[in-house]
């Protein structure tokens, strides 16, 4: 029955019709739910994160032909142990944006040019999309970002430094940041 | 009022793939139930996002199934599943078990009476669903299973 299965994945993926594929991957956060399009990487779970859920959200907005094919997610899951161990800086993977447009999808842009040890505050993500005002959205966006860890959304900070928010949680954000060297003293708020 | 959304098409394959594959060994026997098996799924999987209603996956998959079994006999020239098979597995060194022995006489019924009977006995479909699957009535698939029974008692006495 496997057999049968894996042949079916590999013929699925010939015929063009792996619309979305995903795979679960080990971090030292738990497991994470990795999700790509022909496109690119379109989705990453984070571990306090319903897989089940973000899989029918997936099949609702991307397409229902969403199959469980983890050689399709090697590369992505091969970059995510290298960051975790420390030995990787700048992920090199296609990005699929399609779960987000208009001023989230100009923040989420900007997140991704954060350099890994470097933080940005929501004022300054805001101001990088085209609206300074909108500090409070640019949190939002943030907050609803498809694909977390490698766009780097716990890179940003309230101003001040104080941690902000994290759909991960809290001590996550925290975890990554103090990995990629970027905590100071006293995290609190 | 919205259709059902149409769930992640792994969640048929986990729910429906063992079914599928134990349908198609009824209904082609074990050599022809692997590729018709992932003729099934890739149709299945084709077609998926059109599928307008998501209420019964299931039946909508054994249809398909079937249609690739009645494929599989035709392209082998509608020739029922030959007799040389059903020896192979009385050959073997372990006693078939009788699971084996019955799929093996249902796979030498005619095709109408051999889908009808590894509908409702392999994947347990009511007869409304037989029908359904088979493209004819309700009666009709009565029928078909009822002389698929007859057959089979005949063939296992």
């Amino acid at each position: 029955m496997k057999t049968a299965i894996d042949n079916l994945r590999a013929r699925a993926a010939e015929e063009g019709l792996l619309d979305v594929a995903y795979a679960t991957a080990d971090s030292p956060f738990g497991t994470l739910l990795l999700a790509r399009t022909p496109r690119g990487l379109v989705r990453v779970g984070l571990p306090n994160q319903d897989a089940d859920e973000l899989l029918v959200d997936l099949a609702a907005r991307v397409s229902p032909r969403v199959l469980e094919a983890p050689a399709e997610l090697d590369e992505a899951r091969r970059e995510l142990d290298l960051y975790f161990e420390g030995r990787l800086d700048r992920f090199d993977l296609p990005l699929d944006w399609q779960l987000s447009d208009g001023f989230r999808l100009r923040v989420l842009r900007a997140i991704a040019r954060i350099p890994y040890g470097e933080t940005r505050s929501y004022t300054e993500m805001a101001t990088a999309a085209g609206n300074e005002r909108a500090v409070r959205a640019a949190g939002s966006a943030c907050g609803s970002n498809p694909i977390p860890l490698v766009v780097p959304c716990h890179r940003v900070l309230r101003t001040g430094g104080a941690l902000g928010g994290y759909g991960g949680g809290l001590p996550m954000k925290q975890a990554l940041l103090q990995m990629e060297g970027t905590l100071d003293g006293n995290p609190s708020g | 009022m919205l259709a059902a959304a149409l769930p992640p098409f792994q969640a048929l394959l986990d729910d429906y793939a063992g079914e599928v594959m134990a349908v198609l060994r009824g209904a082609v026997g074990r050599d022809g139930a692997e590729d018709c098996f992932q003729e099934t799924f890739l149709a299945a999987l084709r077609a998926y996002p059109g599928l307008e209603d998501a209420r019964n996956l299931r039946g909508w998959l054994l249809t398909i199934a079937h249609r690739k079994a009645i494929d599989h006999h035709r392209a082998r020239g509608r020739r029922p599943v030959p007799v040389a098979e059903v020896a192979e597995v009385a050959v073997e060194d372990a006693p078939p078990g009788r699971d084996d022995a019955l799929w093996a006489a249902v796979g030498a019924l005619p095709p109408k009476q051999r889908a009808a009977v590894a509908l409702r006995f392999g994947s347990d479909l009511p007869h409304a669903e037989i029908a359904a699957a088979l493209g004819c009535s309700p009666e009709a698939a009565r029928r078909s299973l009822h002389e698929g029974i007859k057959r089979l008692r005949k063939e296992l006495a």
